[in-house]
């Protein structure tokens, strides 16, 4: 299955197969917000913040990046979760 | 005997988030061999080429990035001296209460840069090593990239001249490279002990206790294209190479394990000698310093860290 992700930050649209990370769908089309990262869940540069569609957290992420009550509110590092609908994401941003 | 009073760094921490998928890339990709578990979960591991206990060690947590570093020195005595002369530099000193098996003595201090930094003299020699009489290269096949030693680390953190001189004056280490800002101030170092290019190495950086990248050792050039068809292959993710470091010479890969703590396989490098003139790098150079074929920095080499 591939789903259709629309990223905010970039303002384009890109495929995610249902087995790869959004990081990985990020990277592979070339055309996402986030450009570069670990892929392991520890430097928090894929911090995401999922405003529509489910999906499935797959790693642990670290917690001095996102905070447990930070998940609840679908902000995620994008290298840890795959798509399981359609998505719209945007780069997380403090302020 | 040792050129420094410290042998080399013997023995690394890691915190891991993914705990069994970190374990499975050192062992499978990189090719390390499970020791043991510690009596608290901890993973202990070494490569194939190491004669002692073991080297690297992962600890599950909820966050990733460096627990501490032991360096090995070349006696008990000096291990008192150096106990010593560390309380005298202005850090106090304690003992280190945590589990490593096979692990003599280990004395810790938190230097200013914000890393734990523990010195040893005594560890059992492993189980699996090397052969020692009419020795082939190795015993069992090696697996995966076939790392042969954990060789050096980068950390991360603030007022690094202080941690230079720490390193100098008190464990008697040189440092064959170092880059200033235009300014004058350390922006990076490189220091060693003993032949090596590097056995340790700092960036200035605001936030301190973070770990750039730790390195293992890898035969030759052939090593690093063996270990880049195994990125390419299990999906590894890559930051930067295979190219070639001016500053150390070394040959390099740089790539991230599975709880997002950045990984070097490194080979080559020259042969450092304490009495050699030092060799600097203008801050306006230094992308080539780093990447000589690329003559360039990247973004994210620079600004990740765990």
């Amino acid at each position: 299955m591939v789903y259709e992700i629309t990223d905010l930050t970039a303002e384009t649209k890109y495929p995610a197969k249902e087995e790869e990370s959004l990081f990985r769908a990020m990277i592979r089309s070339g055309k996402g917000c986030i450009r570069y990262g670990c892929e392991g869940g520890g430097c928090g540069v894929c911090k995401i913040r999922i405003t529509e569609g489910e999906y499935e957290r797959f790693k642990n992420m670290s917690r001095a990046h996102v905070s447990e009550d930070e998940e609840k509110e679908g902000i995620v590092l994008a290298c840890c979760v795959k798509p399981k609908s359609d998505i719209t994401l945007a780069k997380f941003k403090t302020t | 005997m040792a050129i420094s009073k410290t042998i080399r760094p013997g023995l690394i921490q890691l915190r891991v988030v993914n705990l069994e998928e970190s374990v499975a890339f050192y062992r499978d990709i990189l090719g390390l061999d499970v020791v043991g578990q510690t009596s608290d979960g901890r993973v202990m591991l070494k490569t194939y080429d190491e004669f002692d206990h073991h080297s690297v060690v992962l600890r599950h947590a909820p966050e990733s990035g460096f627990d501490y570093v032991a360096f090995k020195v070349v006696d008990d005595k000096t291990l008192e001296e150096l106990k010593e002369a560390t309380e005298a530099f202005g850090y106090p000193v304690d003992v280190a209460s945590d589990e490593q098996p096979g692990y003599g003595k280990r004395y810790g201090f938190t230097l200013c840069t914000g890393h734990r930094i523990e010195l040893y003299a005594e560890v059992a020699q492993a189980e699996k090593i090397p052969m020692l009489v009419n020795p082939d290269p190795w015993v069992e096949m090696p697996r995966g990239m076939k790392a042969q030693r954990f060789d050096h680390l980068l950390l991360y953190g603030p007022n690094i001249a202080e941690a230079e001189r720490y390193f100098k004056e008190v464990l008697g280490m040189f440092a064959p490279e170092f880059c200033n800002t235009p300014d004058g101030k350390r922006f990076a170092v490189w220091l060693t002990g003993g032949n090596k290019a590097h056995d340790i190495a700092f960036v200035e950086y605001e936030r301190p206790n973070t770990i750039h990248h730790h390195a293992f050792y890898l035969e030759d050039w052939n090593a690093i294209g063996n270990a880049a068809d195994l990125i390419g292959k299990y999906r590894v993710k890559r930051d930067v190479g295979p190219t070639r470091h001016a500053i150390t010479r070394g040959q390099t890969i740089y790539f991230w394990e599975p709880s997002g703590n950045r990984i070097e396989t490194y080979a080559g490098g020259y042969a450092a000698y304490p009495d050699n003139p030092q060799r600097e790098w203008t801050i306006d150079e230094i992308g080539r310093g780093l990447f000589y074929y690329e003559g360039e920095l990247f973004p994210s080499f620079l600004e990740i860290v765990t």
